[in-house]
């Protein structure tokens, strides 16, 4: 069986005979045995760590969570610094999140959470900072303020979290380079390993926004309503 | 580059060591050989223990008589009687900074029973624990604005001319430099060794006891390292975690022929021993966890459900999971006092790295996540005080200037390969010093690490690039798991009785 790794400067074919293995197991037998400049991240091999996201024929996966298929081309996060081989800089993407203040700002003591408002955001909390959204999200390629997925993400689950006593704040925060800028294309929620879809969180936090008195800026600056000369909307 | 408090380690001890420390006034820097977010702690799925009695009715003094027990007579009644009394505090806490906890339908926090408890009394997040709680420090600390360092990996402690520590060596990975971070006071949150088992462990691949190889090397005093707790209920092949919780739902252990032969929840040490006995009379073992369910398996044992399907092609919903105990958690560590200071001035311990006598000689499923939050408030609170009151944290900064393990790294030859060697240690010490052990297989384990040091300088690393070097930081760990490992071994031949996780039998 043969994979191809990109490394520093080009693809690197290993041969590889291991039977129903992770992408994981065959990166560290080729380090182990083969090749022991080859540079890549890992801690749990059990999914829930977020070190070895990488791109499996053009498409975000978890290399601890795939199974390798003869020929599969393996290439590090797109939109993120390159370290080595496989390894990001993730410094960047995580930065998003503090911009975008996902955490609980102020303490509800009054919030008395129930099993429902539980599942309001147990999803959102189950996001393990993988980065393959952002790697997938054209928006972050082309925009290095925007917030990006897993941050708005982060968001959401704070402001439909009963115990945040200012989620109008979070929503003030989120006006610039935020919800307005993505364009649900949806690419996110393809890639996430956690079934997230921080498309949808987005849009929730769109209403959110318009009920605290935002409205989308692509509409409200062009006069023209937003809309073309054949009168169909153009955002 | 200067600070206050330096913190080696970003786990669930480190992060919360950080808060308190910041909290009280000090500087505060963090710093991880990986990202903060993906420490072990985010492996966690059971659940954190407090007496909340929110299921059913249970008590601090029943907390304390099980923890107390289950420590065959090694741990501190003062230190667990206060990590049982601050529980529901520590619970409240995460609670009011944002963890998603399950809750019952009543809206209390849900709460489940683990081995050797007497009441339904782990607080958990559905099986996702640790990453909930983990994620929330994380945001809290982005919040308070503690710095940190992510991929710096500790080489050595600083040490002054009187023994003190005054901050560390840091290899920043990226760039491949050495950095010296100076600090009035160091804390340790660096966790545990149980990677020297190599494959035969549910650990992370960065648990391989980096900061307590150095802390010994700085002269700290290590305690119970023979104490290693093997879980029960490792996948077969990969030795990847089916958590605790399983069995604690109602999950059975079976071997071939279709029996039950243990009380599935006895404490750890017990269980392991009974399925260690089943695999050397020629038996499989395996967990039956399909009469609880479809529904309820995916609501509450997703990752399990996954991880089975994943590893082992097995769908625990209508397959028997095959299974193994492997080493999972290691009770001993750094010597610390109830204020979490260690035995050298000016050097603070938490988390699994460190040893506060609450787990002896065999540690509770839950009582883990909770130490990490009751004791890494202890070290940051004690970290800072030691900055604002004592007096030798006002000398400069003049640490001995010695040759570090580093620079005489380059002279080092590549003849024999160290990952080989890796794989066989750990093969060595599940054989030799794992769940059941005898003199003689101990003799041999320390004949074999003797030799292992020895040839160390013919190991050596081939990737000889500065940026990035995954082969140099892997030898680097190497050599750590070697001093470790002469530490458990030692600590095993020393104690001839059997003690909870350390049993031996009578040649
Ligand atoms: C699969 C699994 C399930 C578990 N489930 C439970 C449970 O349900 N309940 C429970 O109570 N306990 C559980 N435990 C145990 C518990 O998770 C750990 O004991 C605990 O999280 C340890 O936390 P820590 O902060 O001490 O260390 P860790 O979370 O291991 O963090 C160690 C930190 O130190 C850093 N570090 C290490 N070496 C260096 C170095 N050389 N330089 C720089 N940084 C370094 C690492 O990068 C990391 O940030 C489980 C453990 C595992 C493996
Ligand atoms: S939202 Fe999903 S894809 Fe994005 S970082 Fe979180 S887990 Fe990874
Ligand atoms: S839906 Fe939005 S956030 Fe998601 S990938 Fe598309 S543009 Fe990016
Ligand atoms: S190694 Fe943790 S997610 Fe793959």
């Amino acid at each position: 069986m043969k994979v191809h790794v990109k490394r520093e400067s080009d693809f690197v074919a290993y041969d590889v005979e291991l039977p129903d293995a992770t992408l994981l197991e065959v990166l560290s037998s080729i380090k182990t045995e083969q090749d022991n400049s080859l540079a890549f991240s890992s801690g749990c091999r059990s999914s829930v760590c977020g070190s070895c996201s990488m791109r499996v024929n053009e498409k975000e996966v978890l290399a601890c969570a795939y199974k390798v298929q003869d020929g599969d081309v393996i290439e590090p996060l797109k939109n993120i610094e390159v370290i080595r081989d496989l390894v990001v800089n993730m410094d960047k993407a995580l930065e998003t999140k503090k911009r975008a203040k996902t955490w609980l700002q102020t303490y509800n003591k009054e919030a008395k959470l129930t099993h429902e408002d539980e599942k309001i955001n147990a999803l959102q909390s189950d996001c393990i900072l993988c980065g393959s959204c952002y790697s997938a999200c054209p928006v972050y390629a082309v925009n290095e303020e925007f917030l990006g997925p897993f941050a708005l993400t982060g968001v959401w689950k704070y402001v439909s979290d009963k115990r945040e006593a200012q989620p109008k704040e979070k929503i003030d925060t989120i006006q610039t380079n935020g919800v307005w800028d993505c364009t649900l294309c949806n690419e996110c929620t393809l890639v996430c390993p956690q079934g997230i879809s921080s498309k949808a969180d987005i849009e929730k936090l769109r209403m959110k926004s318009t009920m605290a008195g935002y409205a989308d800026p692509s509409f409200t600056q062009s006069f023209d309503g937003g809309f073309g000369f054949d009168g169909s909307p153009s955002f | 580059m200067k600070t206050d408090v330096l913190i080696i380690g970003s786990g669930g001890a480190g992060l919360t060591a950080a808060l308190a420390a910041k909290d009280a006034g000090a500087d505060v820097r963090v710093i991880t050989k990986e990202y903060p977010t993906r420490s072990q702690t985010c492996m966690a799925q059971g659940g954190m223990n407090a007496a909340l009695g929110n299921v059913s009715h249970d008590s601090i003094e029943d907390h304390i008589q099980n923890t107390l027990k289950s420590a065959h007579g090694e741990a501190d009644e003062e230190a667990v009687r206060y990590m049982c009394s601050e529980a529901p505090n520590a619970v409240a806490w995460l609670d009011e900074i944002g963890v998603c906890f399950s809750r019952t339908p009543e809206g209390k926090i849900a709460q489940r029973r683990l081995g050797g408890a007497s009441a339904p009394r782990a607080c958990y997040a559905q099986d996702y624990t640790g990453l909930k709680i983990l994620h929330t420090l994380y945001e809290r600390c982005l919040k308070k604005d503690v710095e940190m360092f992510s991929e710096r990996y500790l080489v050595d402690l600083l040490t002054k001319e009187d023994g003190s520590i005054c901050g560390a060596l840091i290899l920043n990975m990226r760039s491949g430099e050495l950095e010296h971070h100076f600090a009035k006071c160091v804390v340790l949150a660096s966790g545990g060794y149980s990677r020297i088992y190599d494959k035969y462990s549910t650990n992370s691949t960065a648990s391989t006891g980096d900061g307590i190889a150095a802390a010994s090397r700085a002269g700290a005093k290590l305690l119970g390292m023979e104490f290693v707790q093997f879980h029960p209920t490792g996948l077969k092949n990969s030795s990847i975690l089916i958590s605790e919780s399983a069995r604690g739902e109602g999950g059975y252990l079976l071997n071939s022929k279709g029996e039950r032969f243990t009380n599935e929840l006895a404490p750890r040490d017990e269980v392991s021993r009974a399925i260690n006995e089943q695999i050397v009379a020629g038996e499989e073992v395996f967990l039956d966890i399909r009469h609880l369910g479809e529904r309820f398996i995916d609501e509450n044992l997703p990752q399990e459900r996954k991880l089975a399907l994943l590893y082992e092609n097995v769908d625990p919903v209508k397959d028997l999971i095959p299974i193994k105990a492997v080493a999972h958690y290691t009770m001993g560590g750094i010597e610390v006092d109830n204020k979490s200071q260690t035995s050298v001035s000016g050097l603070f311990a938490c988390g699994e790295c460190a040893n506060h006598k609450v787990h002896g000689a065999n540690r509770l499923g839950g009582n883990s996540l909770l130490e990490i939050i009751v004791f890494g408030r202890e070290a940051g609170k004690s970290a800072a005080n030691f900055v604002f009151c004592d007096e030798k944290c006002q000398n400069d900064f003049d640490f001995k200037k010695e040759k570090s393990f580093l620079d005489a790294l380059i002279e080092y030859k590549n003849e024999i390969d160290f990952y080989q060697k890796r794989t066989e240690l750990g093969e060595l010490f599940y054989k030799k010093v794992g769940i059941i052990r005898k003199e003689s297989q101990l003799q041999e384990a320390k004949q074999e690490i003797e030799l292992l040091k020895k040839q160390l300088p013919l190991m050596g690393v081939k990737d000889t690039s500065k940026v990035y070097n995954t082969n140099l930081m892997e030898f680097i760990e190497f050599r750590n798991m070697l001093d470790i490992c002469e530490r458990v071994v030692s600590s095993a031949l020393a104690r001839k009785k059997s003690c909870g996780a350390h049993f031996v039998v009578e040649e």
